[in-house]
């Protein structure tokens, strides 16, 4: 994935070690990270690279630095995580349709809007498609379990 | 009635500014024993000393103390001058009222008060010294150096030829080490084997050089100037001195494809076999393991072909003892070999890199046999899946070194030369060929060594990529290396013929065992401990026993021989008197009361105390007792601090010395 | 064996055909699987990108729930949760201060006393050779590319699981049902993980070699034991088939469907009719002949951003 990012892992990490935390901060690298997790498997120092891309992620939303260039995949995550709070479980449908809103409000791009829109029937098909998700039955904990992890305002 | 001399020195001002010295000596001077104190400026100097040895001729002093600086500084200049004014030397105390007192106490009144207290123990302790004599230990002045590479060859040379015997015991077939299997080495580019063959003829033919191939060191017993060693010759099944070296049998064995441990597996021998044509001995030695006669009785058509009727099926293991007086150990390294099989479960790994399923990943001592012009492939860069020439080739540096995950965190030196002197050797080769190499630094701190290398980029035209290789695989015959380029911060993909890699070094095998024999510590790598890193690199905590090359961490060959001549150089010290002298202040059984009950003998880090007999003139045992082995013993202590029947005590430390000397601060 | 099921979102979702094949082969195999009561997601990667507590805390949870019910082990199929719930377990047992703080945070205590499987072990643990002795249709003329992705093996410290270099439990288990593997170069490189709907190009460039690599490698499908592979190789092979120019052909088998089909299952049975991609020209019992697709010459596509960088091609040149 490196070949994709302005910054890659061993930059961000040279950036950190420099005291430069707010420049690693704002870059985009790694949010082109797919967590594939080779980076800490292969690592002669045993630094825990993806653990490190996660921290920059964790704190890059918390102080909102996330750039505007990976919109796409915070408003995602984001997205998810509303998800999963407020159901328990994932409910796909929902998902989508939050995260393609979201981006369109963020981006106006009408092709991202619509892209993907052939696939609910070939999904209906093929009965892969759920109208209304899975719920968890006790919801009201996922709220407390966020509540006490994160300032879940930001989600 | 003791007649003790105090001698009290002002260290110009460094004692003299804090430590009232008039006052001391006032008080001193009523201390029991005590038959004169003086204070000078300067002890240690010539009119000092000279004070020193007057008083005791004037005074008839029968012991001294002076109090001044730290033994460390002038403990022997003192004792020397005792001597020489006819005083036994180890009735020489100091006092420490400069380290210990005026140059860490800044109150004059304290700082006074101490340096009375430290002189007072002091006199307590001369009071109580015995007159001892310095132990000697005679030296069979002929050394055993163990491992025939470079450096146990250099060494071996040195001390022959300084005319002492030499017993050089080596593990392979033939002397040489790894040095015979390169090709060139860095930074002349001289032929490895040329410069190294005259030398190994020379230890071959030298008649001060016993020479055991093929042969290992079992036991040994003894101590410096006296060891007794134990080697195991292995069987050859082929008696080298009837042997004529003509080649008949390794013509003739039928078993050809036995990948050849010389060579690294890239290339074969037969099951009877020189490990190479330079060898020394130049004598075939029978690979028992595959030898057709051997296992199952069958073949034999060397027995029928050997003219000079040397090979002998019915060979045995052989141990001999052999005395010597210093051991140099010369074992060399191997390389890290990557794979599912090590000693350390730590070290598995490097599974990206394919070495051991692709045949054209291999490592760099198996490149340097490839290159070789006496090598498996004649010296034409043939590659190991179909022997085409390749056109492309990938080194990566800093394999499993500098790699905390793997354990082996040190670098293992050799690497960014040899590395670069790989792609030079490929481009004189490979005339239209890429040399590609992925480093991290590189360390060229040498002779020359920076030169070499900018030759390497810029003559040779090998392109450096500063980053490590993420995956190696193999598509349509060709080796995909996927790396990256930190600098640039550009992936980099090359479609290699073959790679290369710079394993990490290590120790040889069995050198922990063979170190545990000779009482010689080890680090958690392997690399035999020196006794300071800074100015005793080849001296070990055995006495007797030094270190060289490789083995005592990674080096280059100029290092390696550098070591070995002071290895040499230390064995020759050791030579230098038909005798050892060495100070006295060891431990000492009282065999009257000793009990036998041999706690001090298991204790004794030193394996210096014997169990031994108390017999009459007559031979009649009386009883059994521990028994200190003056020439092992390095005085520690452990044994007094162990033994139930207080027999066990230390000369110049006795437990007597010590109560006193505690019991006048109370 | 009774065991615990913790299905994750995705097998009740767009992958339920993984649920439908995994249910009917172990079923015969005698394995009882037990839903989790009231589980609920493990956080994916939304959690550990936005919060670490809480990408500790979901799966932890999941564990307490299935600890409290007295089970030892649990089954996972997919390797996102299993990876997340053995990274928890893991934390928890390493860390006795945050074990007590995350046991407040879900509101149960977590003992981290329940075993985590993904679906190879579980197989592994039935047995290979009981496997073998259960097969009806031998994989005849399967020649398959066995893809373990991720999170399958790595991190190595977490998962245990395999070589994460060169792993070979897949390649076993189908050895043991007759079929044949090809041994290729992309067993373990990421297909784009969760990136399919928020970075779709990531995923489609990373599928694309991987589908290229198994063909040029003699495989006619790929095996998954990932949902979210499966659904970047299956569902959006049409996309990338349609960017690349080029037809792959090239079907997606779950390890439950190859161990069903074994079994002597139909396809339909299994949920694998209902693949983006169609395994009808795959035939895999014995007996019965057909076609083995091919895909068809090279990939055309234009440069893409992995495609950057520093290449030296076959004259070694750079």
């Amino acid at each position: 994935m490196a070949a994709g990012m302005d910054l890659g892992p061993n930059r961000l990490i040279r950036l950190l070690q420099l005291g430069q935390t707010e420049k690693a901060l704002r870059a985009q690298g790694m949010w082109q990270c797919v967590s594939c997790q080779t980076c800490s498997t292969r690592c002669p120092k045993s630094v825990d690279c993806a653990g490190v891309m996660d921290a920059l992620r964790q704190l890059s939303v918390e102080r909102g630095t996330d750039t505007p260039e990976q919109q796409r995949t915070v408003l995602f995550q984001k997205a998810f995580l509303r998800n999963i709070r407020r159901n328990g479980r994932l409910n796909e449908l929902e998902l989508i349709a939050d995260f393609k809103i979201s981006t369109f409000v963020h981006g106006r791009s009408l092709s991202f809007l619509l892209k993907d829109a052939t696939l609910a029937p070939e999904l209906m098909k093929r009965k892969k498609f759920h109208l209304v998700g899975e719920k968890a039955r006790d919801r009201a904990v996922l709220a407390r379990i966020f509540a006490r992890c994160m300032d879940d305002s930001i989600l | 009635m003791s007649r003790i001399g105090v001698f009290i020195c002002w260290c110009g001002e460094n004692i003299a500014r804090t430590v009232d010295v008039d006052e001391v000596t006032r008080q001193v001077a009523e201390f029991p024993g005590v038959r004169c104190a003086v204070n000078y400026k300067y002890v240690c100097s010539d009119p000092g000393q000279a004070l020193v040895r007057d008083k005791i001729v004037s005074e008839r002093l029968d012991a001294v103390v002076v109090a001044s600086c730290s033994p460390h500084m002038h403990l022997r200049t003192f004792r020397n001058a005792a001597s020489l004014a006819g005083l036994n030397p180890y009735r020489v105390e100091m006092a420490n009222i400069r380290e210990q007192c005026s140059w860490v106490h800044p109150v004059r009144a304290q700082a006074t008060a101490k340096a009375v207290q430290l002189i007072r123990l002091s006199v307590e302790k001369a009071r109580r010294d015995h007159e001892l004599e310095p132990i000697r230990v005679p030296v069979t002045r002929r050394a055993l150096v163990i491992g025939g590479g470079v450096a146990g060859i250099q060494a071996a040379l040195d001390i022959a030829n300084s005319g002492y015997e030499v017993v050089m015991v080596e593990r392979e077939p033939s002397i040489g080490g790894k040095m015979a299997g390169l090709s060139e080495t860095f930074p002349t580019l001289d032929c490895s084997q040329c410069i190294l063959t005259p030398r190994m003829v020379e230890v071959g033919q030298h008649p001060k050089i016993r020479l055991y191939s093929y042969s290992e060191v079992e036991a040994v017993s003894g101590y410096v100037g006296n060891f007794n060693v134990t080697i195991r010759q292995k069987a050859r099944y082929v008696d080298i001195k009837k042997c004529t070296g003509c080649g008949e049998c390794w013509n003739v064995c039928p078993l050809k494809r036995n990948p050849s441990e010389f060579d690294y597996g890239m290339g074969m021998r037969p099951a009877i076999y020189v490990p190479f044509p330079q060898a020394v001995p130049a004598r075939p030695v029978i690979d028992a393991k595959v030898c057709a006669k051997i296992i199952r009785n069958g073949c034999g058509l060397c027995l029928k072909k050997c003219k000079a009727e040397a090979i002998n099926f019915k060979d045995q293991d052989k141990l001999v003892e052999e005395k010597v007086g210093a051991v140099v150990i010369a074992t060399g390294y191997k390389l890290y070999n990557i794979g599912k099989v090590q000693d350390r479960p730590k070290l598995e790994g490097y599974g990206e890199y394919g070495y051991g399923k692709y045949k054209n990943v291999i490592d760099s001592l198996q490149f340097e046999r490839l290159l070789s012009a006496s090598g498996p492939t004649v010296g034409e860069l043939k590659r190991p899946s179909d022997g085409a020439l390749p056109k492309s080739v990938v080194f990566l540096c800093c394999v499993g070194s500098r790699d905390n995950a793997k354990g082996l965190p040190y670098c293992s030196k050799i690497c960014c030369m040899y590395t670069a002197k790989h792609a030079m050797l490929y481009k004189h080769k490979v005339h239209d060929g890429q040399a590609h190499v992925f480093y991290m630094d590189i360390r060229a701190g040498g002779k020359g060594y920076e030169e070499f290398v900018r030759r390497a980029i810029e003559q040779d035209g090998a392109q450096y990529y500063r980053g490590r290789v993420s995956k190696i695989t193999e598509e349509n015959g060709k080796l995909i290396v996927r790396g990256t380029d930190t600098l640039a911060g550009e992936p980099v993909t090359i479609e290699a013929d073959m790679v290369v890699l710079a394993n990490a070094m290590r120790p040889a095998d069995g050198v922990e065992q063979l170190a545990q024999k000779f009482n010689v510590g080890y680090d958690e790598y392997g690399f035999l401990l020196e006794s300071h890193p800074k100015l005793r690199p080849v001296e070990t905590a055995s006495a007797g026993v030094y270190i060289c090359g490789a083995c005592q961490a990674p080096k280059d060959i100029p290092e390696s021989v550098a070591q070995a001549s002071a290895a040499a150089s230390k064995v020759l010290i050791t030579f230098s008197a038909s005798e050892l002298t060495r100070e006295p202040e060891i431990a000492k059984v009282n065999e009257d009361t000793c009990a036998a009950c041999f706690t001090c003998v298991h204790a004794c880090p030193y394996h210096a105390i014997e169990q031994a007999e108390v017999r009459t003139p007559r031979g009649v045992f009386i009883k059994r007792t521990a028994r200190v082995n003056p020439g092992l013993c390095m005085g520690c202590g452990t044994c007094v601090a162990v033994c139930p029947s207080k027999s066990a005590d230390l000369e110049g430390f006795t437990e007597q010395q010590i109560y006193s000397m505690v019991e006048s601060l109370v | 064996m009774n065991l615990a099921y913790y299905p994750g979102c995705a097998l009740h979702g767009s992958s339920n055909d993984y649920e439908q094949s995994l249910r009917a082969c172990l079923e015969t195999l005698d394995v009882q699987l037990k839903e989790i009561d009231d589980w609920i997601c493990c956080g994916a990667t939304a959690a550990h990108s936005l919060n670490q507590k809480l990408a500790v805390a979901l799966p932890a949870r999941n564990l307490a729930l299935a600890e409290n019910k007295g089970f030892r082990e649990m089954l996972a199929p997919c390797p996102m949760c299993s990876m997340q719930l053995l990274k928890a377990r893991k934390a928890l047992a390493d860390d006795e201060a945050l074990r007590r703080s995350v046991s407040e945070i879900v509101e149960l205590e977590i003992r981290g006393e329940t075993q985590v499987l993904n679906l190879i072990q579980l197989f592994e643990a039935i047995g290979l050779d009981r496997l073998k002795a259960a097969v009806k249709a031998p994989l005849a003329s399967m020649c398959a590319a066995c893809y373990y992705g991720c999170l399958l093996t790595r991190p190595p410290e977490v998962v245990e699981f395999d070589d994460f270099e060169q792993p070979r439990s897949m390649e076993k288990i189908l050895e043991a049902l007759g079929g044949k593997t090809v041994d290729w170069n992309y067993r373990t490189e990421c297909c784009g993980a969760g990136m399919t709907m928020a970075n779709e190009q990531t995923v489609l460039d990373l599928s694309h070699k991987i589908l290229t690599n198994a063909a040029a490698h003699g495989a006619n499908c790929l095996v998954v034991a990932c949902p979210m592979c499966h659904v970047n190789l299956d569902m959006k092979q049409p996309n990338i088939e349609q960017h690349y120019g080029v037809k792959h052909a090239m079907p997606i088998y779950y390890l439950s469907d190859v161990v069903g089909l074994a079994l002597g299952f139909k396809p339909e049975a299994l949920g694998v009719t209902r693949h983006f991609v169609s395994s009808a020209n795959l035939p895999v019992s014995t007996g019965t002949t057909g076609k083995v697709s091919t895909p068809e010459a090279g990939p055309k596509a234009g440069a893409t951003k992995s495609d950057a960088g520093i290449k030296a091609g076959a004259s070694g040149k750079v």
